[in-house]
C-alpha cells in the first residue's frame, strides 16, 4: 500500500486554537455557525470515543405499506425513532415517510454541510433487469438501504444535530413544512455560482485535498469492480442452484426402480436437495449483505466526489474575489474575510469528516467481506456434514452386511 | 470401501473421508479381482499407456489413431517378494477391441457382455473437449479399457474364451483367427432376425421385465448424466468467477494503508479457490464415467432379452409348424381340407389324385413331421438353456451393478466431502485475512 495518505488528518492543536482566534469577526455566537459547529464536531468526537455503547438516537425503518392515490402509487415506510436526547420533546416518535422525504432531508444537509459526507441513499429507479418498483425485494433492498442512511446520518457528530433531521423524525405532516422551507432559488444561485467557478478552477488546492481526490477516483474504480465481479458471481450461482435443483430427481426417480440400491439413492437424492437449499441460502447472503454494502460505497464514492467539488468551489470562490479585491487595491475586506474562514472552516471539518468516514469505510466493508466469508464457511460446513452423514450410514450398513455375510 | 472387507474398521470412522478417487477406482477393480476366475489367477492384466500411430486404413487413406498398450504379469504367488516380473506386452487399438466384443456378443448370446468405453465423448460440460484425440479423453479411454478387459477377465463363462485369450496374448494373426471362426455367419442371420418385429406368443414375463427395466435404467442414467455435466458447468462458472476478486482485490490493496495486506491475501485465496474448480470437477469424471459403464450396461441387457425373444419366437414358430404340418398329415388321410395348401387345390381343381401320389406326399409329410419334431425338440432344449444361463448371468450382473453402484456413490460422497473441506479451508483462510483488514 503506498502512503497516498498523510497522516495529520487530525486537526492539530494550534489549528484548532486558530480557528477558535478568528472566529470573533464572523460568529454571532449561533449554533450553527461553522466554526462553532466545529467546536461542537471536537467536543462531540470525544465524547463519542469514550461513550461508544451509547447511542442517544436511535432510529428504525420498517412496515412498508403502499398508498394509491388518484395520481400515483407510492410506498410509505415506518420511522420509529427512539433517543435520549434533551433537545427532543419525547422519547419516542413514530412518521410515516416516502422516498421523496428521504430525498429531501439529504438535500437540506448537504446544502446546510457541503463539505461534511453525507451517506448516500439508495439510487431512484434501478434500471437493469427492469426492476419493479413494487416488488418485495426492491422494497426491502431500499428499506435497508434507507435504515442504513437514517443510521449513519444519527450517529454523525454533527449532521445528527441538524433541525432538519428532527423535523424528519417528529413532525407528522412533513409535506406542508418541506413547502415551507426555502431553498428552490438559493440552491439556483449557488449552483449558478459553482459553474463559474468550477471553470475558473482551483488554484492552489491544498495537497491533502490532491490526494483526497486521487484516492476518491480509485476508490471508486475499485468498489465498482469488487461490485461488478460480486454481481457475476450472484448471476452464476443463480444459474448454479437452478441447475441443482434439476439434479435431486433423477435420483429419487431411479431410487424407485431398484431394491439393494433404493436406499443409498433416495439418500443421495436427499443430499443433493439439501446442498441446494444451502446453496440458495447462501446465495441469498452475497444479495442482502455483501451486495448492497458494495453498492451503498459505491455510491459513497459519487458523494465524495461531490464533496470534494464543493469545497473546491468554496475555495474557488474566496480566490476570485480575493482577486478581484486586489485588483480593485482594496484593503482586505469583510467579506473576503469571511470567505477565507469559510474556506478554511470547510477544509477542517472536511478533514475530520474524512478521518472519520474511512475509518467507517473500513469497519462496514470488512464487516460485509467477514460476513461473506463466514456464511461460505457455513454453507460448506453443512454440506460436508450432509455427506458425512451419508458416508457414516452406508458404512454402517456396509459391515451389518459384512455381518450377515460372515459365517 | 472394498477395502472394509478386508479391515477390520470401526463403523464410526468418519476421518477417513480423504481418500482419493484413484484409490477408490482401484479399490472397485480390486472388487471385480476378488471373483477370481483360473484367468485372473494366472496373470494381471493392464492397459499401460496410449499412443498416437498414423498409417493407412482401409481405403488407403492416411489417418491418425490411437493404440492402447497391453501388458501381461503372471499374477504374484506372494506379493512384495522380488521385483516383479517383465510383462509381456502387445498394442491393440479401439476397433480391436471393437472387434472382440462383437465377438463375444455372438458366441454368448445368452451373457450380459460388459461394454466398451464411449466411441466418442459424450454427456461433456463444456470445457471438457470432445476430440477423441485429446489427451484426457484418450487417457479416461484407457481406464474405461482396462476395465472391460477386467470385466471380462474376471467372468466366470467370458474369461475361459480361447479367442480372449489370444486378444491378450498374440498380436498378429489375431483379426485372422476370430474372422476364422465364423462368427459373423452367425452373427448375420441374427441380426437379420433382430431387427424384425416379432411377435412372441407367450413372452417370458422374467425377461419382459428385464427389458422394461434395463429400458427405465437407460432413460434414467441418461438424465441423471445430462443434469451432472449442467451443473459441472455451473459449478465451474461460479469458482472461475471468483478468480476475479484475486485481481480486483490487489487493485484494491493498492490505495489503502490498513486494509492493504488483508485485502491482498485473501486476494490470493480467491486465486486458489478459483483453480481448484480444474480438480475437483476431472475427479467427477470418473464418477460420471462409472454411471456411463452402466449405461452402456443396459444395451447388454436388452441384447440378451431381445435374443431369447428371438429364440422362444423360434420355438413358438417350430412348434407352429409342426401343428400345421400334423393338421396336413391329418387332412392328408381323412380326405378333409381343412388346411389350404397348393396340392389340395388344385388337386380340386384338377380332380384327386392318384393313390400313389397321395401315399408318397404323406410319406414325404411324415418325414416332415418328424424332422420338425426333432428340431422342436432341439429348440426347446436351446430355449431351456439359454435361459438358465441367461438368468444366471443376469442373477450375476445384478449383484454386481448393485455393489458397484453402491460403491459410486459412496466414492461421489467422498468427493463431494473433498470438495467441501477444500472450500472451509479456502474462507477460513479468507476470513483470517479479512480480519487483519
Amino acid at each position: 500500500m503506498s502512503a497516498l495518505f498523510p497522516a495529520h488528518l487530525d486537526l492539530e492543536e494550534e489549528e484548532d486554537l486558530e480557528v477558535f482566534s478568528k472566529k470573533t469577526s464572523l460568529t454571532d455566537g449561533g449554533p450553527n455557525s461553522p466554526s462553532s459547529m466545529m467546536n461542537q464536531y471536537r467536543l462531540e468526537a470525544e465524547e463519542e470515543e469514550e461513550e461508544k455503547e451509547e447511542k442517544e438516537l436511535f432510529v428504525t425503518v420498517d412496515h412498508p405499506e403502499s398508498h394509491v392515490t388518484a395520481i400515483e402509487t407510492f410506498i410509505t415506510y415506518r420511522v420509529l425513532t427512539k433517543t435520549t436526547r434533551s433537545d427532543f420533546d419525547c422519547s419516542e416518535f413514530e412518521v410515516r415517510r416516502r422516498y421523496q422525504d428521504f430525498l429531501w432531508l439529504r438535500s437540506r444537509l448537504e446544502e446546510n454541510h457541503p463539505t461534511l459526507i453525507v451517506h448516500p441513499l439508495p439510487e431512484k429507479f434501478v434500471m437493469k433487469g427492469m426492476v419493479e418498483r413494487f416488488n418485495e425485494d426492491f422494497i426491502e433492498t431500499r428499506r435497508r438501504a434507507l435504515q442504513r442512511f437514517l443510521s449513519k446520518i444519527s450517529e454523525h457528530p454533527l449532521l445528527s444535530c441538524s433541525p432538519h433531521l428532527k423535523i424528519f423524525l417528529t413532525t407528522q405532516d412533513l409535506q406542508s413544512h418541506k413547502k415551507q422551507a426555502p431553498g428552490f432559488l438559493t440552491r439556483v444561485g449557488e449552483t449558478v455560482r459553482a459553474v463559474a467557478h468550477s471553470v475558473r478552477g482551483v488554484r492552489s488546492r491544498p495537497e491533502e485535498f490532491t490526494l483526497m481526490q486521487e484516492y476518491v477516483e480509485q476508490f471508486s474504480s475499485k468498489i465498482s469492480s469488487v461490485d461488478k465481479v460480486t454481481q457475476r458471481i450472484i448471476r452464476e450461482q443463480r444459474e448454479y442452484v437452478d441447475e441443482m435443483k434439476q439434479y435431486s430427481p433423477p435420483y429419487s426417480q431411479w431410487g424407485g426402480m431398484e431394491e439393494a440400491l433404493q436406499l443409498p439413492l433416495q439418500e443421495v437424492a436427499g443430499c443433493v436437495q439439501r446442498c441446494s437449499t444451502e446453496t440458495q441460502l447462501q446465495l441469498q447472503h452475497l444479495s442482502t449483505v455483501l451486495l448492497p454494502a458494495l453498492h451503498e460505497y459505491m455510491l459513497c464514492a459519487d458523494t465524495l466526489k461531490a464533496v470534494m467539488r464543493r469545497r473546491d468551489n468554496i475555495q474557488a470562490e474566496y480566490e476570485a474575489r480575493r482577486e478581484a479585491m486586489e485588483k480593485r487595491g482594496d484593503q482586505e475586506g469583510e467579506e473576503v474575510q469571511a470567505l477565507q474562514e469559510k474556506v478554511e472552516v470547510c477544509n477542517s471539518s472536511l478533514q475530520v469528516d474524512w478521518s472519520r468516514w474511512r475509518s467507517s469505510m473500513r469497519t462496514d466493508l470488512k464487516t460485509a467481506l467477514l460476513s461473506t466469508a463466514e456464511s461460505n464457511l457455513q454453507h460448506y460446513e453443512k454440506c460436508l456434514a450432509v455427506w458425512e452423514t451419508f458416508l457414516l450410514s452406508q458404512r454402517e450398513e456396509g459391515s451389518e452386511q459384512k455381518e450377515e455375510e460372515a459365517p | 470401501m472394498m477395502a472394509d472387507s478386508g479391515s477390520n474398521e470401526e463403523v464410526a470412522v468418519i476421518g477417513n473421508t480423504d481418500i482419493t478417487s484413484t484409490e477408490s477406482e482401484s479399490n472397485i477393480i480390486n472388487t471385480m479381482v476378488e471373483r477370481e476366475t483360473a484367468l485372473l489367477r494366472k496373470m494381471e492384466i493392464n492397459v499401460a499407456e496410449a499412443e498416437k500411430r498414423t498409417g493407412k486404413n482401409t481405403v488407403n487413406m492416411q489417418e491418425t489413431y490411437t493404440v492402447y498398450l497391453i501388458e501381461i504379469r503372471p499374477a504374484e504367488t506372494v506379493p512384495g517378494v522380488g521385483a516383479p516380473a517383465a510383462p509381456d506386452t502387445l498394442w491393440r487399438r479401439y476397433s480391436d477391441f471393437e472387434l472382440l466384443r462383437t465377438f463375444l456378443l455372438v458366441t454368448y448370446p445368452y451373457i450380459i457382455i460388459p461394454p466398451l468405453p464411449e466411441k466418442r465423448a459424450e454427456f461433456q460440460w463444456h470445457k471438457l473437449s470432445a476430440d477423441n484425440l485429446d489427451p484426457d479423453f484418450v487417457e479416461r479411454r484407457r481406464v474405461g479399457l482396462e476395465n472391460f478387459l477386467l470385466r471380462v477377465a474376471s467372468h466366470p463363462v467370458l474369461s475361459n474364451d480361447k479367442i480372449f485369450f489370444f486378444f491378450l496374448t498374440e498380436e498378429k494373426g489375431w483379426r485372422e483367427a476370430v474372422l476364422e471362426t465364423g462368427f459373423q455367419d452367425k452373427a448375420d442371420s441374427r441380426l437379420k432376425s433382430l431387427s424384425a418385429m416379432f411377435r412372441v406368443k407367450n413372452p417370458d414375463k422374467r425377461f419382459t421385465a428385464m427389458k422394461q427395466y434395463s429400458d427405465e435404467l437407460n432413460t434414467v442414467i441418461s438424465q441423471l448424466l445430462r443434469v451432472r455435466a449442467r451443473v459441472a458447468d455451473r459449478l465451474y462458472g461460479v469458482y472461475k468467477v471468483h478468480g476475479n476478486y484475486g485481481r480486483v482485490f490487489s487493485e484494491w490493496s493498492a490505495i489503502e494503508k490498513e486494509m492493504g495486506d488483508g485485502l491482498q491475501s485473501a486476494g490470493h485465496h480467491m486465486d486458489t479457490y478459483a483453480a481448484s474448480i480444474d480438480d475437483i470437477l476431472e475427479e467427477e469424471e470418473h464418477y460420471a464415467d462409472q454411471l456411463k459403464e452402466y449405461l452402456f450396461y443396459t444395451d447388454a441387457v436388452r441384447s440378451v432379452c431381445k435374443k431369447h425373444d428371438l429364440i422362444q419366437y423360434e420355438l413358438e414358430m417350430a412348434a407352429q409348424d409342426l401343428v400345421s404340418k400334423k393338421q396336413q398329415r391329418e387332412e392328408l388321410a381323412t380326405g378333409t381340407v381343412r388346411v389350404f395348401s397348393l396340392k389340395g387345390m388344385t388337386s380340386k381343381l384338377f380332380g384327386t389324385e392318384s393313390q400313389e401320389q397321395r401315399e408318397s406326399r404323406l410319406a414325404a409329410l411324415e418325414q416332415s413331421i418328424q424332422e420338425g419334431e426333432e428340431a422342436l425338440k432341439e429348440k426347446n432344449t436351446e430355449c431351456q438353456e439359454f435361459v438358465q444361463m441367461a438368468w444366471e448371468d443376469i442373477e450375476r450382473f445384478k449383484e454386481q451393478k448393485d455393489k458397484d453402484l453402491r460403491e459410486a456413490l459412496i466414492s461421489y460422497a467422498i468427493m463431494q466431502i473433498s470438495m467441501c473441506k477444500k472450500g472451509i479451508q479456502v474462507w477460513s483462510n479468507a476470513k483470517e485475512c479479512f480480519n487483519k483488514m
